[in-house]
């Protein structure tokens, strides 16, 4: 009887004193689409591939990001062109299969591939979330100014 | 005789959509101060602050499918949320939220029925409302609606109780069963029976949380064990009316608070039904930030608190007042 009573005028008070405490507080939600937070210099969001000042692909197509990439999510075929410079045909990374740990990157002896800040590229096909090397190459203007 | 008819009809009409108003906003309240304690924001989207929320939810509700399984007691199972509803929405009618005003020549008084017994009114219905627990519980054949049911009926006989008892003290003071006699009796602030009254206030609040089956004592609907209890195999506007029922409920027994313990229209400078609604929100308040504070009962505990505590107080608070009366 006496603890029930303590409890009642003594610890369920207390405990609302803290709950109203958290009331007052300011909430952390983070509205999102109109609030964002700011990420980590070291956030790895989407790929992308670098060019090299005149434009051209750094790539090679050596194959040591896909030999490390540990899901297996790059996919790519080389071939030369008419100087028999080696570059890739086709390049093409599956979003959905990766998970963005950056060994690509690691990996790349021709400092050609980048993980970067993007991180909002949700779609409705899974198709479209296979990457070629047209969505993953920066835009020609921005070739050579590493993100 | 016309006239009291039709200001009758128009005072229903007004306290209905009125009140079915308060229960859709009260789970807005519900909501956005759970979210606040949480240190979330509670619904923001529907609206400024979520201010639609509770149309945007009665509207789905509304056009969700009403799926019935297969071997429910069909007559029963469409019984119970009314059971739960009607009560509710027919309580409001003695409970006044005003005192008398004229208008056209013709005293209106702030209150659908001024009948002299309407505590024992309003126990009497509040107590028809378990019927729509346990049949809800019984005709959905599933394990987990029947033990909500059974825990519900359990816990809400039991704490009916000492309910009654804690308002004992009040009507003896007041001596009347009549709730406008008994605001009538606290014109007075220091009058309020909160303060005549403290240990059957306290009392009143936990019994009143307990026949609400909220949170501490929302055993008939522990998600972690019984699904959702006696609501489990209801779907859309079914559901909808238990939760009407629910809200509605808690709404009648903030406004009962109000009138027996906090001297329900009194207060000045401020119309008497903004008093009343102001205190009413203080009670919904409380409820919520209880809700937010304490976990929940095991089983045990609740009987034992229920029997060994709080009726030995309610009868010592009985004596007490009993005792003051004479001296």
């Amino acid at each position: 009887m006496f603890d029930v009573l303590k409890t009642i005028f003594w610890a369920i008070p207390r405990g609302l004193s803290v709950t109203f405490k958290y009331l007052l507080s300011r909430p952390t939600t983070v509205r999102y689409p109109e609030q964002k937070l700011t990420l980590s210099p070291r956030y790895r969001g989407l790929h992308y591939l670098e060019r090299n000042e005149d434009g051209t692909e750094k790539c090679v197509c050596c194959g040591l990001c896909a030999a490390f990439c540990p899901s297996g999510c790059i996919y790519m075929e080389p071939t030369e062109d008419e100087f028999g410079e080696r570059y890739a045909k086709v390049y093409e990374i599956n979003e959905l299969r990766c998970i963005f740990c950056g060994y690509c990157q690691e990996a790349c002896p021709k400092e050609a591939i980048f993980l970067g800040k993007e991180y909002e590229f949700s779609n409705d096909r899974r198709e479209k979330l296979i990457y070629t090397k047209e969505d993953l190459l920066v835009p020609l203007e921005k070739a050579g100014q590493r993100m | 005789m016309l006239a009291f008819v039709i200001i009758t009809f128009v005072k229903i009409a007004v306290v209905l959509v009125v009140f079915l108003l308060l229960i859709a906003y009260l789970t807005w309240l519900e909501r956005k101060l759970l979210g606040h304690f949480q240190v979330r924001l509670g619904p923001m989207r529907v609206g400024p602050h979520g201010l639609l929320q509770p149309i945007a939810d009665g509207v789905k509700l509304l056009f969700k499918e009403d799926i019935v399984p297969a071997n429910v007691h069909k007559f029963i199972h469409n019984l119970a949320p009314l059971l739960t509803f009607i009560p509710a929405l027919i309580i409001v009618a003695v409970i006044p939220f005003g005192s008398g005003i004229k208008i056209l020549g013709y005293e209106i008084n702030m209150v659908i029925s001024n009948f002299n017994m309407g505590i024992l009114y309003i126990l009497a219905v509040s107590s028809l409302g378990v019927y729509g627990l346990v049949l809800a519980g019984w005709s959905s054949n599933n394990k987990y609606s029947l033990l909500g049911g059974l825990r519900s009926s359990a816990q809400m006989i039991s704490y009916e109780v000492s309910l009654g008892f804690s308002l004992i003290g009040v009507l003896m003071m007041a001596g009347s069963l009549s709730l406008v006699n008994i605001v009538n009796a606290q014109d007075k602030f220091f009058n309020w029976f909160i303060f005549r009254q403290p240990l059957g206030f306290i009392l009143y609040l936990i019994c009143a949380i307990a026949e609400l089956n909220r949170a501490p004592f929302d055993l008939p609907e522990a998600e972690n064990e019984l699904v959702a209890g006696y609501m489990t195999e209801y779907s859309s506007m079914k559901f909808a009316m238990f939760f009407l029922g629910e809200y509605g409920n808690m709404i009648n027994i903030s406004a009962l608070a109000t009138t027996l313990f906090l001297g329900g229209w009194h207060g000045p400078f401020l119309p008497p039904v903004v008093w009343f609604l102001l205190k009413m929100v203080i009670f919904l308040f409380f409820y919520i930030w209880i809700r937010a504070t304490l976990p929940r009962f095991r089983y045990d505990q609740l009987m034992n608190f229920g029997w060994k505590v709080l009726i030995p107080l309610a009868l010592l608070n009985i004596f007490i007042t009993a005792v003051i009366m004479i001296l």
